[in-house]
């Protein structure tokens, strides 16, 4: 840290043609460049690190996960973990709920979103600005004020310990996705849909083939952002959700380990199943990632 | 005008409704049974008694003063390093910003078991020369275990971080060039010119952030239960067993507006000393 103040950027120093400045420059840029470099790998290391035990812990056998000095390469690499948490919990039920609570609730979250964006977009009526207001102003409103009052709401309908109440609400879009959406159909200039519209079409059918396919980063972003959110979700299926095999692979994993605390084996083994989609949706969507955190990284 | 009409049932059934119906049961009690029962202020005059409640609001206070405060710095240094131009950046960028979208509750349990009082956190201690007998017994002890949680909320700070990257790419190239011209180093750079220009920015993350941590539960849920002794017990967390524990309806929401009073309370007065530090541009 001694090294930080006052290291004068190379790229910034107009003329670089006098040996004698501009060898110490040199010397100083090499040195920002090494400090740069150790933070970056040190910190990302120490990032990396967590995946990596996780991974090697879910691989060792239960009597080699604690001894001293640690192993740090599974030997022998054991499998059977995961058969065994499959035998001690009904790991498949979990992992199927959660694959029909997260598909389902993308396509709903980013349909309803993008119809109720449209709405608010291109077809103003009297009170809109302050509807539109309205959705803005739910998204700081804290969440947890409706917990106990949706509970009871889901009670009186009979969803609990079933997946409705996790599915159900996606139908009417999130605010967050529709203020995201809505930005970007502004950004499209209306030119197209009177074109359309002259052409015959109906407003559907200007959002299907005249909107959707210029917003589909933005459309990319909040699915990619619902299937994170639907994928993870711990706190509603929490506390709608009791039957051992009703719940999600989140809550079932903190069900595992109020059961099971002791076997990180094991627990691991589930950590791994709870977090692989994500990371590999990740992998593969890195781009529209990128390309998300640039369309929601605010402008004042 | 159809449109939106998804939407605004979606809002009378699930935020509207609810609201009002949680406003009415705090003034109200309520075993989730038979009928509701309106008692006034009661819930509230008794919630300023409560030692568990005075405790779960200071438990709160400190991990949001400590958390907060400690993710935007990290978090903002995060972004300056990979604003660099360096080798890897993707690479890089990846690392820090994948955490922060793994699940919640398989991160806890990974990191519960890295601070396992025999757990590999204290393998690294011991190589650094802490002696056994004096490495944390993080989740286990009274003193360690929010430092504990705390720690591992910094493994977060990839969502603040990608948010801070946004900002520091939108700082106008100009004005690092007018502040070299002038002899201006790194150091004075970044405090004359980058940070005066990301505020709007910082004091976004700050909201969010706060509003976020007053919310905090599931790292504590899942990690410590509220203990031990208390020691983890959020304000989110004594009202999730106040309401599904001992089903005190109308004083788990009472809990509920008054955590919605604390957290307006701290947002407005963000806004207001808002005023002194954020520089806009226009």
């Amino acid at each position: 840290m001694v090294l930080a103040p006052d290291i004068p950027d190379i790229r910034d120093i107009p003329n670089r043609g006098r040996p004698a400045g501009s060898e110490r420059r040199t010397v100083l840029r090499a040195l920002r460049l090494v400090l740069v470099y150790s933070l970056l790998i040190g910190g990302g290391l120490i990032f990396v690190f967590p995946f990596y035990w996780l991974i090697t812990t879910s691989l060792k056998s239960v009597e080699l996960i604690q001894v001293d000095p640690p192993q740090w390469f599974p030997n022998p690499i054991a499998f059977s973990n995961y058969a065994d948490l499959m035998a001690a919990a009904p790991v498949l039920s979990w992992v199927r709920n959660t694959v029909v609570v997260t598909f389902l609730g993308t396509i709903f979250y980013t349909a309803s979103s993008v119809l109720t964006a449209y709405g608010f977009a291109r077809h103003p009526f009297p009170g809109s600005r302050v509807l539109f207001f309205l959705v803005l102003a739910t998204m700081m409103m804290p969440g947890h004020i409706t917990i106990i009052p949706r509970f009871v709401i889901f009670r009186e309908l009979g969803w609990l310990d079933t997946l409705l109440p996790l599915i159900v609400p996606t139908l009417f879009g999130s605010a967050f996705y529709i203020f995201l959406l809505r930005q970007f159909f502004m950004t499209i200039p209306r030119d197209l849909d009177e074109a359309a519209e002259l052409d015959g079409a109906n407003t559907l059918q200007i959002l299907w083939d005249v909107l959707l396919p210029l917003a589909r980063p933005a459309i990319v972003t909040v699915a990619l952002f619902a299937f994170i959110e639907q994928w993870g979700d711990f706190f509603e299926p929490f506390i709608y959700l009791s039957s051992p095999e009703n719940l999600t692979l989140q809550v079932g994993l903190r069900w595992f380990s109020t059961q099971y605390g002791t076997q990180f084996h094991l627990m691991m083994a589930g950590s791994v199943l709870a977090m692989a989609p994500i990371v590999i949706v990740f992998f593969f969507a890195q781009k529209q990632f990128i390309q998300g955190i640039t369309l929601t990284g605010l402008k004042g | 005008m159809p449109y939106v009409v998804p939407w605004c049932i979606g809002f009378l059934a699930f935020t509207l409704g609810p609201y009002l119906f949680s406003l009415y049961l705090s003034f109200s009690e309520w075993g989730l049974m038979g009928p509701i029962e309106f008692v006034g202020t009661k819930n509230y005059e008794e919630l300023f008694d409560d030692p568990l409640f005075i405790k779960s609001l200071a438990n709160t206070t400190y991990y949001t003063v400590v958390h907060v405060p400690g993710l935007m710095v990290l978090a903002f240094a995060a972004a300056l390093l990979l604003n660099e131009q360096i080798m890897f950046r993707p690479l890089f960028r990846t690392i820090f910003y994948l955490p922060s979208i793994t699940p919640g509750v398989a991160s806890v349990i990974l990191w519960v078991w890295m601070l396992h009082p025999t757990g590999i956190v204290n393998t690294f201690l011991g190589f650094l020369g802490v002696p056994e007998d004096s490495q944390p017994n993080w989740f286990a002890s009274t003193d360690w275990a929010m430092p504990g949680l705390i720690l591992m909320s910094f493994w977060g700070i990839g969502s603040m971080m990608v948010i801070y990257l946004a900002g520091l790419q939108g700082v106008p190239q100009h004005l690092y060039e007018a502040a070299s011209i002038d002899g201006a180093g790194w150091w004075q750079r970044l405090r004359h010119v980058t940070i005066p220009m990301m505020t709007p920015t910082i004091f976004f993350t700050m909201i969010v952030g706060v509003i976020g941590s007053f919310q905090s539960f599931a790292s504590a849920l899942i990690a410590t239960e509220g203990g031990p002794a208390n020691a983890t017990l959020f304000v989110l967390l004594y009202l999730y067993y106040q309401a599904f524990s001992f089903y005190h309806m109308g004083y788990a929401s009472a809990i509920a507006w008054l955590l919605f009073v604390i957290i307006m309370a701290f947002t407005l007065l963000q806004f207001a000393l808002a005023r002194r530090w954020v520089h806009y541009e226009s």
